[in-house]
């Protein structure tokens, strides 16, 4: 009896405990939502208000008609989808061939491409930006997503999915006359649809976010994605708080519908992806 | 051999794309990076390439005798040294609240404390700016209740980089978190019931039965998040500039600003590659201490 | 090949854009500028049918890397602002044409003269002033006079005496002067209102251990011991505007755009209880010497549309537009003649301006010279502090300043050869 009401107290102080840190955690978001819908300089009141007096779209009107916001939003689903459409195609093929196939040095290569992910991609940036410029994709779209095409993480999450694939599947395929890239396309594929997903979630979060490559390969104001236009955007607007907020909104809201949508293969990715060797 | 050109394996085929374009856009460029650092690449061999020269260490001779340098790594280190512990234990404890097995809409809560993870970094950092303001920043009238402050978040050397720990938690602690709650997942119940037996209370099993078990997830989470951490940049460049006073400059940034405004490739490119060595070196520092205390 | 034509095809989305029979100018402005310019251009598009117009806005912390950025990628505007100590870095790259032929001798002479200087690299033309940028004096009066000073200093000994004066009044923890230390300017300021060359022998090596720079060092940092200037950097000062508001600090040495922000940011009752004057001099020769700054145009070496970027610059230069930007944005016009408009004479507080743009002198043209200045401040900071003595302070700064310069050094005896 006793036993079972401490455990009912315990329960509710747990509960209490989570949804103190779920509100803290979401207040940010909360705020950038409620002040994007206030009319200009209102959020400079003292105290800040919580919700809008009077809620307005005047912002978001200004980031879409004066600041051609859809221009950056275009740009960045382009640029995104494009790299999570080719880096699936790439990735998926190299890592279920690290599963799978049988190649000379096949492990050794992958034991070296794991342990190159200590290297900051800053390293490579500089002479990076130096090659791109010769092949004439410096302030291209080209110029962001080549880079990004092949990940070597991408290629572990496969992998490492692809290594529960039956053998037995995949020879009796063979003995049945098909081709390695038949087997591919029409077994392992769809086999490995839900790191598929999974992979696919986190390329296009990944682009999406990215800031500091585009921010430095594209110079020209048309290409700008989304996050190197809004840090743009407060170098001129920094006082307008509720405008930033809009810009905010607009960038943050299409990746957290995506997440939402998909939640259940992007968190089970990441726990196969944190899976160690 | 039908074609001694071409390899008959076509394993061949399914990793060339992606070997090709990481040798090319990745390796390639990290080794050549080095060879940059060893040379004066600046504005006037940008101009014309004649004007380059070799110049074997000088670049890093000069990195060590570079105030900003020092103060760069310093910040860079502070960031790191405490923003990813207290990131770490943010993340643990998080899971372990979430993961309780009195806990209800499990799902619910893990989705929603991971929700600033997949945000945008640069717009948390917009919105972050303004929750910092001076005067009408959330932070500070919620201080205010308390009789506390104002602080100023960002114009404050001493406080600028806390400001930046703070937000760099809130946006990172969520995915440590599920990496913890896997692991906490994978310990067998069985442990448990073998240490309640025992007479453990909640610490003891958490002490000797928790802790042991996360190891390996433990030293899997630290090692990424010090490596990302070490590449400390959206922040400061969106939310100070790496100001005041360069309390919040950090190497990338210091790489980004002598590379890319002032061109000076060639000395970026050494601050670049001493970051790599640094983060290395912590990285094996870290497997090593963990492989012995095991 | 099939996936590089997939990419291409957003590239040349983009490249297919021009407008059929109009040419179509790129034009890059930073920060406030680049906003308030598009409020001008119309007008040029109605002389011009024939131009489109396309103006970019570049926030000022980004413009640097942006207009290098484009260079490397051969993506550079066709004509674009940048600030006058840029020049040189953009002529090394030959990124910038000479104007010398376009530019009328009479235009010219309209132009300040030290201002000009600045967009001259080697006695050829490279880019036109737009708006002009100097500093000196801003002060409280109400201050000023109860220390017993009705009139603003003419002297650096006066400049001692009011300041002494100020620090002498009762009330509170108060200081005479604000020099935030971390600021390169008024050492040079003071350095060269001495007769100091900064750095010597064709700017080949650092200079600042010469008797004039060392004097006026030593002035600069008697502020600091005598406690007439605070040991802070501007960061460290939470609100510029409250302090200067609530009598913090009496006398500033700043820009241009502060006299917006003040008129803007301090309470109403102190609207006229401050001014601004031109620097004191080291002896008679009233007003003392200050810095040559502003932004200027330039035209883009790979640009095809020189000509069409030419007529932009004459229009934006023209007095009525600089008048028409003068009120939209507070920046001063680089022509004397649009000086004579109403709007502007009778502006007193920008007037004092004016009469300092004749007196200034332009930091060495090359391309180092950021990276210079920035060690100025440093080392100036460091005495400050009293880090470094004034003698260990000068001394590393020139081992500094010979270092950055190494690679000039080696560039002129390659010339040479």
């Amino acid at each position: 009896m006793t036993v079972f009401s401490g455990n009912r107290i315990k329960a509710l102080l747990l509960h209490l405990a989570l949804v103190a840190a779920a509100l803290v955690t979401l207040f940010p978001l909360f705020w950038m939502v409620s002040v994007s819908l206030m009319p200009s300089a209102e959020a400079n009141r003292f105290p800040p208000p919580l919700l809008p007096e009077s809620p307005t779209l005047e912002h978001y009107r200004i980031l879409f008609s004066r600041l051609s916001l859809a221009t950056y939003l275009l740009n960045s689903t382009l640029i995104a989808a494009l790299v999570t459409a080719l880096s699936l195609l790439i990735n998926s093929l190299a890592g279920y061939a690290f599963a799978k196939l049988r190649f000379r040095g096949r492990d050794r290569l992958f034991r070296l491409l794991l342990a190159s992910m200590v290297i900051p991609a800053q390293v490579a940036m500089l002479p990076l930006f130096l090659m791109l410029k010769e092949m004439g994709l410096v302030n291209t779209y080209g110029g962001v997503i080549v880079p990004g095409m092949a990940s070597i993480f991408g290629i572990f999450l496969i992998r490492q999915y692809a290594l529960s694939i039956p053998d037995s599947l995949l020879d009796a395929a063979r003995i049945d006359g098909a081709g390695e890239f038949r087997i591919y396309r029409t077994l392992v594929l769809p086999l490995c649809k839900p790191i598929l997903v999974t992979l696919a979630i986190f390329t296009f979060l990944g682009a999406w976010n990215d800031f500091m490559w585009p921010l430095i390969i594209l110079t020209e104001n048309d290409l700008y994605t989304l996050p190197v236009a809004l840090a743009n955007l407060l170098g001129e607007h920094a006082q307008d708080a509720e405008l930033m907020m809009a810009g905010s909104v607009l960038t943050v809201l299409p990746v957290i519908l995506l997440f939402f949508a998909l939640q259940k293969y992007y968190i089970e990715g990441l726990v196969l992806g944190s899976v160690k060797e | 051999m039908k074609n001694a050109m071409l390899p008959a394996n076509p394993a061949f085929w399914f990793v060339a794309p992606a070997l090709v374009l990481i040798a090319v856009f990745f390796f390639l460029p990290a080794a050549a990076s080095l060879f940059l650092s060893f040379t004066d690449f600046d504005i006037y061999a940008l101009g014309d390439l004649e004007r380059l020269r070799f110049v074997a260490l000088e670049n890093y001779l000069r990195l060590l005798r570079d105030p900003l340098f020092w103060t760069a790594l310093k910040n860079t280190l502070y960031f790191v040294l405490i923003g990813g512990p207290l990131s770490v234990a943010v993340s643990l404890g998080a899971a372990l609240l979430v993961n309780h097995r009195l806990v209800r809409f499990k799902g619910l809560f893990r989705s929603l404390l991971f929700l600033p993870v997949v945000t945008t970094l640069v717009a948390i950092a917009v919105v972050w700016r303004y929750l910092y303001h001076p005067r009408h920043g959330f932070l500070n009238y919620l201080l205010g209740q308390f009789g506390l402050g104002p602080v100023d978040w960002l114009g404050d050397p001493d406080w600028a980089m806390p400001a930046i720990i703070l937000m760099a938690i809130w946006k990172n602690f969520g995915f440590n978190m599920i990496i913890f709650i896997a692991g906490l997942q994978s310990i067998p119940t069985r442990l448990y019931e073998a240490a309640v037996i025992d007479g453990a209370n909640a610490w003891r099993q958490f002490r000797h039965v928790t802790l042991p078990m996360l190891a390996p997830t433990f030293v899997f989470v630290t090692v990424i998040t010090m490596i990302g951490y070490f590449q400390l940049f959206a922040e400061p460049y969106v939310m100070t500039q790496g100001g005041p006073a360069n309390s919040t400059l950090s190497v990338a940034l210091l790489m980004f600003q002598e590379g890319f405004r002032w061109w000076n490739l060639g000395y970026a490119a050494a601050v670049a590659f001493t970051l790599f060595l640094i983060v290395l070196a912590g990285t094996l520092l870290q497997l090593r201490l963990r492989r012995g205390a095991i | 090949m099939r996936l590089t034509g997939l990419l291409l095809i957003p590239v040349l989305l983009v490249a297919c854009s021009r407008n059929g029979g109009q040419t179509v100018l790129e034009f890059w402005a930073m920060g406030r500028e680049g906003e308030v310019v598009q409020s001008l251009v119309p007008e040029f598009e109605r002389r011009n049918p024939a131009i489109r117009v396309k103006v970019q806005q570049i926030p000022w912390s980004a413009a640097h890397e942006k207009l290098l950025t484009a260079y490397a990628g051969e993506a550079m505007p066709d004509v674009f602002q940048l600030g006058n100590t840029w020049i040189p870095e953009f002529v090394v790259l030959q990124a910038i044409v000479n104007l010398d032929d376009r530019l009328p001798a009479v235009q010219r002479r309209d132009y300040f003269e030290g201002i000009l200087e600045t967009n001259h690299i080697d006695r050829e033309l490279y880019g036109l002033p737009w708006y002009v940028d100097t500093r000196l004096l801003f002060y409280r009066t109400d201050i000023l006079a109860e220390a017993g000073f009705s009139m603003p200093p003419r002297t650096w000994s006066e400049w001692l005496e009011a300041m002494a004066a100020v620090k002498a009044l009762p009330g509170g923890e108060r200081y005479a002067l604000l020099l935030p230390m971390n600021e390169w300017q008024a050492p040079t300021i003071l350095g060269f209102q001495l007769g100091a060359e900064l750095l010597r022998n064709d700017a080949r090596f650092g200079n600042f251990q010469s008797d004039a720079f060392r004097r006026a060092f030593h002035f600069y940092l008697d502020l600091f011991r005598q406690g007439y200037a605070p040991a802070v950097s501007e960061a460290q000062i939470a609100n510029l505007y409250q302090a200067f508001g609530s009598g913090y600090f009496a006398m500033y040495v700043t820009g241009p755009w502060n006299i917006g922000e003040f008129e803007h940011r301090l309470p109403k009752a102190l609207r006229d209880r401050w001014a601004t004057a031109p620097m004191p001099a080291p002896d008679e020769n009233y007003p003392g010497l200050s810095l040559a700054g502003g932004a200027s145009l330039a035209i883009s070496r790979h640009s095809d549309h020189k000509d069409q970027a030419w007529k932009l610059i004459e229009f934006l230069s023209e007095p009525e537009q600089q008048v028409a930007f003068y009120r939209l944005t507070g920046d001063l016009p680089a022509r004397r003649s649009a000086w004579q408009h109403p709007d502007l004479a009778s502006e007193t507080r920008a007037q004092a301006f004016k009469v300092q743009l004749e007196r200034v002198v332009y930091t060495p043209k090359i391309p180092e010279w950021e990276r210079i200045a920035g060690k100025i401040a440093h080392y100036a900071e460091k005495a400050v502090r009293g880090e470094l003595t004034e003698d260990r302070a000068l001394a590393a700064l020139d081992q500094d300043v010979d270092h950055i310069l190494e690679k000039r050094r080696w560039l002129l005896r390659k010339q040479a050869r």
